[in-house]
């Protein structure tokens, strides 16, 4: 298969070097014949201009950089957050022994709740991870229709994890979160791992 | 048996958030000996340079995965029976069998609480 505009203007020179060819009386197969032919050159080219009208090159040069960006800041900015909720939880859990009796206690669950509250960082985080390796798998198949048809720079480079190498099974097996409902809860993971005993 | 809170811990995970949660709610169990990794090699390095009791580690990182950290602590002759317990967002059966397969001794999935933590801190380790 033909790649580039080289591509597409080799089909547009073949269809007219048919055209030409084709002198003289003709039979109602080439009458046919060539009216599909020209109608697959009007396809080309209108293929050509609606691609050249969607500017995707913006979604390469500044969309999807914008979209990963933003999120890199989210991840960030959400890693700061609950990093200054934790410092604020270690003082209060030093604040835990001048308390007496139930205060104490309450003091300390309620800290408690907070740590279990925050490990949602790691989860969004790698939620977002994975939002980011599909934008940037969006951003090598658009780099690969502008190539096609001329307009594009060079693709990207492949950012996915590299497929020649051989992966090991806890690599294979790392799908991070998944979404609610398509995982095992915590209960179904005890019943599984008791019915090996 | 109650727990041997001496133990010697280590948390493997490459989020230090998470490490750090990690580690305070061990401290709220009364486990003041706690070491960190951020992947399964420096994990590996650690337990084979120290001594530890207990191995609390997340799947999903970079080289080195929790379960092949996993897989090289049982071929280890001296660190094979080290109790290991896997804490990960990774909630396929798949992983879980897999995990169990590699020899885990107990599996927690994220988001998780305090108190399933503890429970299955305190079985490992009575278990052990």
């Amino acid at each position: 298969m033909p790649d580039g505009q080289e591509g597409g203007d080799r089909i547009e020179e073949a269809v007219r070097a048919v055209l030409g060819s084709m002198a003289g009386d003709m039979t109602v197969t080439e009458v046919a014949l060539l009216g599909e032919l020209e109608a697959l050159g009007r396809e080309v080219a209108r293929a050509k201009s609606e691609i050249a009208a969607l500017r995707v090159d913006d979604i390469n040069a500044s969309h999807i950089p914008t979209a990963t960006d933003e999120l890199d800041a989210v991840v960030s900015h959400t890693a700061n957050a609950t990093n200054e909720i934790l410092d604020c939880c270690e003082i209060l859990e030093g604040l835990q022994t001048r308390l007496a009796g139930s205060d104490a206690a309450t003091l300390s669950d309620a800290v408690t709740r907070i740590y279990e509250a925050c490990s949602f960082q790691d989860i969004t985080g790698q939620r977002i991870g994975k939002v980011v390796s599909a934008l940037k798998s969006i951003e090598q198949r658009v780099a690969a229709v502008t190539q096609t048809f001329g307009r594009g720079g060079p693709a990207p480079p492949c950012t996915e994890e590299a497929p020649a190498g051989v992966l090991t099974q806890g690599q294979e097996l790392a799908n991070g979160p998944q979404l609610p409902g398509a995982g095992t809860s915590q209960a179904e993971v005890d019943r599984l791992l008791a019915s090996f005993d | 048996m109650a727990m041997d809170k001496t133990t010697n811990v280590l948390i493997v995970d490459d989020y230090k958030t998470m490490l750090r949660i990690i580690r305070n709610l061990l401290k709220q169990l009364e486990f003041d000996n706690v070491e960190e990794a951020s992947d399964g090699q420096e994990a590996l390095a650690k337990l084979r340079a120290g001594q530890f009791g207990l191995v609390i580690s997340d799947w999903n990182m970079q080289p080195m995965t929790g379960l092949d950290l996993l897989k090289e602590v049982r071929a280890d002759a001296r660190l094979k029976e080290t109790p290991f317990i896997m804490i990960t967002a990774e909630s396929k059966t798949e992983n879980v069998v897999a995990a169990k397969a590699a020899g885990v001794s107990n599996y927690i999935v994220k988001p998780f609480n305090a108190e399933t933590l503890r429970g299955k801190i305190e079985k490992v380790l009575t278990d052990a």
